[in-house]
């Protein structure tokens, strides 16, 4: 097997028994993106100089952590010390961040190399990566394809082996629906449990940073790197998360799985159901019963989430303009013209339609008509859940309601592209967990992976691994590589 | 037509924590122009707020020293507006559960100024309508051809005080921030030094006709950086309203910028349209539990300066006046407090303090901290007085002399020899001496003339250099004659 073909798992014990260098890591990685990048374009930017510095001073140093010498990408939303940051927005186009991100002192406290950074779409807004100002990412399963979003960069480095593990961000599914397009595995970690000090927020109620991996064991190895309390994110949980391992090969026996009755009726594409339903028996067939569970405000979550996301994404990215950092218009003739045209220049469509769309639902006269009833709302999605949960541990879903699109094919219709996370949305409204992993793939064209969601209750992200751990060990889609 | 003025105030206190409300950075001034900033203060990207915990508690503290209802929990939400001096374009405020709801301050006579506490009548009482806490904005700075910004001061901790339309005058609004300042003082809130910005006022102000319930137009006055300086300001819009009124005119709802030097406020060019801040809950910031903590806040309400005036006259017998110019100022107080528990003449001690201890400090320049007499050595002295060791205008030079070199009282009064002879023996022999030496008048007096005595007095306090103790000498001389 060649090294670009490793799990991080496997990269991490290889390392361990000085069989290859954290350096040979970093060079079979950086070989695999010059063969495959110019068909992918996951990646935004590599500083491969440094990168293979990080390297050889891990392999220098005695082992240091749990990812020791192993390098791991990064979407373009998360603050790394002297690297650009540019959330693929031509506003942050020159921004070097002065600070690390606590995820990444996290990743370097474990011993891990920083790769580089991955596309996404611009400022985390869209689902096939081609809100992104700099070039669409390719599928790696049909380059004619969208690789997911946002965090399409990562899932598409991750699934064409230019990394072993990369850390993305999800607010209404930008992990898992990436995840679930590319093949890979993707964790929604609950609201919470990950800090997000130094993630630029979109949607600061909702935003969470995963790991998406190849495999449920590297999600976890990753997981267990990044999670726990911060100070510098007063929402970030203050109990410590369970260790993982005791989860892992413990099996599915006793535990009881929800099928939302919501989640299987229209806009579902039939194959697709198919491979879902398929992996509930699977479950089922290893010691888990199968129940049905009704979560019944399913069909306000997008809305409600469009409109909770927005505001407060006006909010989050009113600092960019112009006047500290990033883009600013040149020769402005006064302030409000400055920020007017630095704004206009800096944004792309979708950023800017969002933050119309919540400013106007936080305007007087409309708050309590949309972003009030929004909360409300919200208040009852998160209620279905605490419902759901009583009366099953975990629930099963479609990750997509349909495979990956084609590219340009949903870019001029914003809410045919909001559908495409109508199965993740309301985790992220609920700050449960989920996990999405391959269940099977379906042939357009070309064959192209499905994704399951297992979502999870409230900081009992140890309850998805061992069911993702169990589906993934009795199956054998994570054999299957991407055509390239 | 008669008309009265009505005045609110809105008043913000930067607090004295050693942080910022949201970061690390020092809460402190006159550093270089944006060297006490970091991620947070900045506004960059990624970067997120975690609330200073002293900060909240200050403001508890605050609401308790005035009375208000304390809420069981409270939210932080954002306030939006772009403006390069906040730095990421909104403000971390509290919109619609502050810390604080209600209160009142009362308004002691001796906080109005000078010349018109005569006509003060009753003591006023203004309502509060809320205190709550929010982050301070940076400093703009204008030059011929950019604006730059410090940002030294974004983010740090600020407390916004809100009173009803209660006030009725300049002198009123006087008074109420003197009042307020002190308390903040006795609190230990904040420095709340309006020269330096650490207290600002901005006023809202109307006038209507005397008996007329419904409020004029109102206008926002800013920009006074003093007490006195509000105090002209309100005159002066007081005035130019009136005049407006009685002329038929109508008052444009406006702020006006007080310009002190030219002594009058003049209505700012205002292209801003009205603002529509969109408050929404801070997601960044979980909702406050107060409850679990105010307890302990509650504890540490200090006596305040209305009460304890009272105790130092009822309980240490301190004078009316004294007891006013002690609790202005508390680190005074405080010191004076210490001094008097080491005598029984409390009164005593606050004479010194008032009278000379305040004027040496200021001749010499020196705060209290650097007073070169110890609490416990005034204390010293003042017995030394009452015990009749020293008189006392010796007891004025010792005072000179121990604030000139820090020595203790009995040290100086020894070596200057001050100090009254009363041993009973001593006084006898040079009763004896005198007696001796003036058989002539010993036998006047003898034969009744009485008032000789005097003459003998003076002898022997002179043959003792001036130390006898009179009482003494004339006890001692009466018993020997046997008159
Ligand atoms: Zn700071």
């Amino acid at each position: 097997m060649k090294l670009h073909e490793f799990t991080a798992s496997r990269a991490v014990a290889a390392i361990r028994r000085c069989e290859v260098s954290s350096e040979d890591l970093v060079r079979a990685l950086l070989a695999r993106m010059e063969a495959v990048e110019p068909q992918i374009s996951a990646m935004l930017h590599v500083d491969a100089e440094a990168a293979l510095a990080e390297a050889r001073a891990r392999d220098a140093a005695p082992p240091s952590g749990p990812l020791h010498g192993i390098p791991i990408a990064l979407k373009d939303n998360l603050s790394v010390r002297g690297q650009p940051c540019t959330c693929a927005s031509r506003i942050l186009r020159g921004y070097r961040a002065p600070y690390d991100a606590t995820v990444v002192e996290k990743l370097r406290r474990a011993g891990a190399v920083l790769l580089g950074r991955a596309n996404m779409d611009e400022f985390a807004m869209g689902s096939s990566t081609e809100t992104s100002s700099v070039r669409a990412t390719r599928n790696p399963w049909d380059p004619a394809r969208a690789p997911g979003g946002s965090s399409g960069g990562a899932a598409a480095a991750v699934a064409a082996r230019e990394a072993f593990a990369a850390l993305g961000s999800d607010t209404g599914g930008s992990i898992r629906q990436p995840a679930a397009f590319c093949g890979c595995v993707g964790l929604k970690p609950t609201y919470g449990r990950v800090s997000r000090y130094g993630l630029v927020a979109f949607a600061s109620s909702l935003d969470q940073i995963g790991p998406l991996t190849r495999d449920v064991r590297d999600a976890a190895l990753l997981f267990n790197a990044i999670a726990g309390h911060d100070p510098h994110d007063s929402t970030s949980l203050s109990d410590a998360p369970a260790d993982l391992s005791s989860a892992l090969g413990r099996g599915v026996r006793g535990l009881k799985l929800g099928l939302p009755r919501e989640y299987f009726l229209k806009g579902i594409e039939r194959d697709v159901e198919e491979s879902v339903r398929r992996a509930a028996r699977e479950l089922e067939k290893l010691g888990a019963e199968i129940v049905e569970v009704s979560l019944p405000h399913t069909e306000y979550a997008v809305a409600t989430y469009y409109v909770l996301a927005t505001a407060e994404a006006s909010a989050n990215l009113a600092r960019f303009d112009g006047v500290r950092y990033g883009h600013r218009a040149e020769k402005p003739s006064d302030l409000l013209e400055m920020y007017g045209r630095t704004r206009a220049e800096g944004f792309g469509a979708e950023v800017k339609r969002r933050i119309i769309l919540g400013t106007y639902v936080l305007s007087r006269g409309y708050h309590d008509a949309y972003y009030l009833h929004a909360q409300k709302a919200r208040t009852l999605i998160r209620g279905d859940f605490q419902q759901a949960f009583a009366r099953c541990d975990a629930i099963l879903t479609p990750t997509t309601p349909t495979p990956a699109f084609k590219l340009g094919e949903k870019m001029q219709d914003p809410l045919q592209m909001y559908l495409a996370d109508i199965f993740t949305i309301a985790v992220n409204l609920a700050g449960a967990c989920a996990i999405s992993l391959p269940c099977g793939f379906v042939v357009r064209e070309t064959t192209l992976p499905v994704g399951l969601q297992i979502i999870g209750p409230w900081m009992r992200e140890e309850t998805i691994f061992r069911i993702a751990d169990a589906y993934e060990q009795a199956t054998a889609w994570r054999e299957e590589a991407p055509p390239l | 037509m008669n008309y009265e003025a009505v005045i609110g105030l809105e008043v913000h206190v930067q607090l004295r924590t050693r942080t910022k409300m949201f970061c690390a950075c020092a809460n402190t001034f006159g550093a270089p122009p944006n060297t006490q900033t970091c991620p947070v203060c900045l506004g960059l990207p990624g970067a997120l707020p975690s609330p200073n915990f002293e900060a909240l508690r200050l403001t508890a503290l605050t609401g308790l020293m005035l009375g208000g209802a304390i809420a069981p929990r409270c939210k932080f939400d954002r306030k939006n507006y772009f403006y390069p001096d906040v730095s990421k374009n909104y403000q971390i405020s509290q919109y619609d559960l502050p810390i604080c709801v209600g209160g009142e301050l009362v308004l002691p006579r001796e906080n109005y100024p000078k010349d018109a506490q005569k006509t003060v009548e009753e003591s006023r009482r203004i309502r509060l309508v809320r205190i709550h806490l929010e982050e301070d904005v940076a400093k703009s700075f204008h030059f011929e051809a950019a604006t730059g910004v410090d940002f030294n001061r974004a983010g740090a901790p600020l407390m916004e005080i809100v009173t009803q339309p209660d006030l009725r005058s300049p002198e009123e609004a006087f008074a109420f921030l003197s009042t307020l300042r002190l308390v903040l003082l006795y609190g230990g809130v904040s420095d709340a030094d309006m020269e330096k910005g650490q207290l600002r006022c901005d006023c809202n102000v109307s006038v209507r006709p005397v008996d007329q319930e419904e409020l004029g137009a109102k206008v926002e006055i800013k920009n006074m950086n003093s007490i006195s300086g509000v105090r002209r300001a309100l005159a002066h819009e007081i005035e130019r309203q009136m005049d407006v009124a009685r002329n038929g005119g109508r008052i444009a709802q406006e702020t006006r910028r007080w310009d002190e030097a030219a002594g009058a406020t003049f209505g700012m060019r205002s292209k801003e349209m009205a603002h529509d801040y969109r408050y929404f809950p801070e997601p960044d910031l979980l909702p406050v539990v107060v409850d679990s903590w105010i307890d302990e806040v509650r504890r540490a309400v200090p006596e305040l300066p209305v009460a304890r005036k009272e105790r130092l006259m009822r309980r240490l017998g301190v004078g009316e006046s004294n007891a006013e110019v002690l609790v202005a100022d508390r680190e005074l107080a405080d010191w004076f407090e210490k001094a008097a528990a080491t005598t029984k003449n409390a009164n005593g001690v606050a004479n010194f303090v008032v009278n000379d201890l305040l004027r040496e400090l200021g001749a010499a320049g020196k705060p209290l901290v650097e007073s070169p007499i110890a609490p416990e050595a005034l204390g010293a002295l003042v017995d030394l007085a009452d015990a009749g060791r020293i008189s006392s205008s010796q007891a004025k030079e010792v005072f000179a002399e121990m604030f000139r070199s820090g020595r203790a009282a009995d040290e100086i009064v020894v070596e200057r020899g001050m100090e009254q002879v009363s041993d009973t023996d001593a006084i006898g022999k040079l009763c004896d001496e005198v007696l001796a030496v003036n058989a002539a008048m010993v036998a006047q007096i003898r034969e009744g003339n009485v008032k000789a005595v005097g003459n003998l007095v003076g002898q022997v306090m002179k043959r003792s250099q001036g130390k006898a103790n009179p009482a003494m000498v004339n006890a001692a001389l009466k018993e020997k004659l046997g008159i």
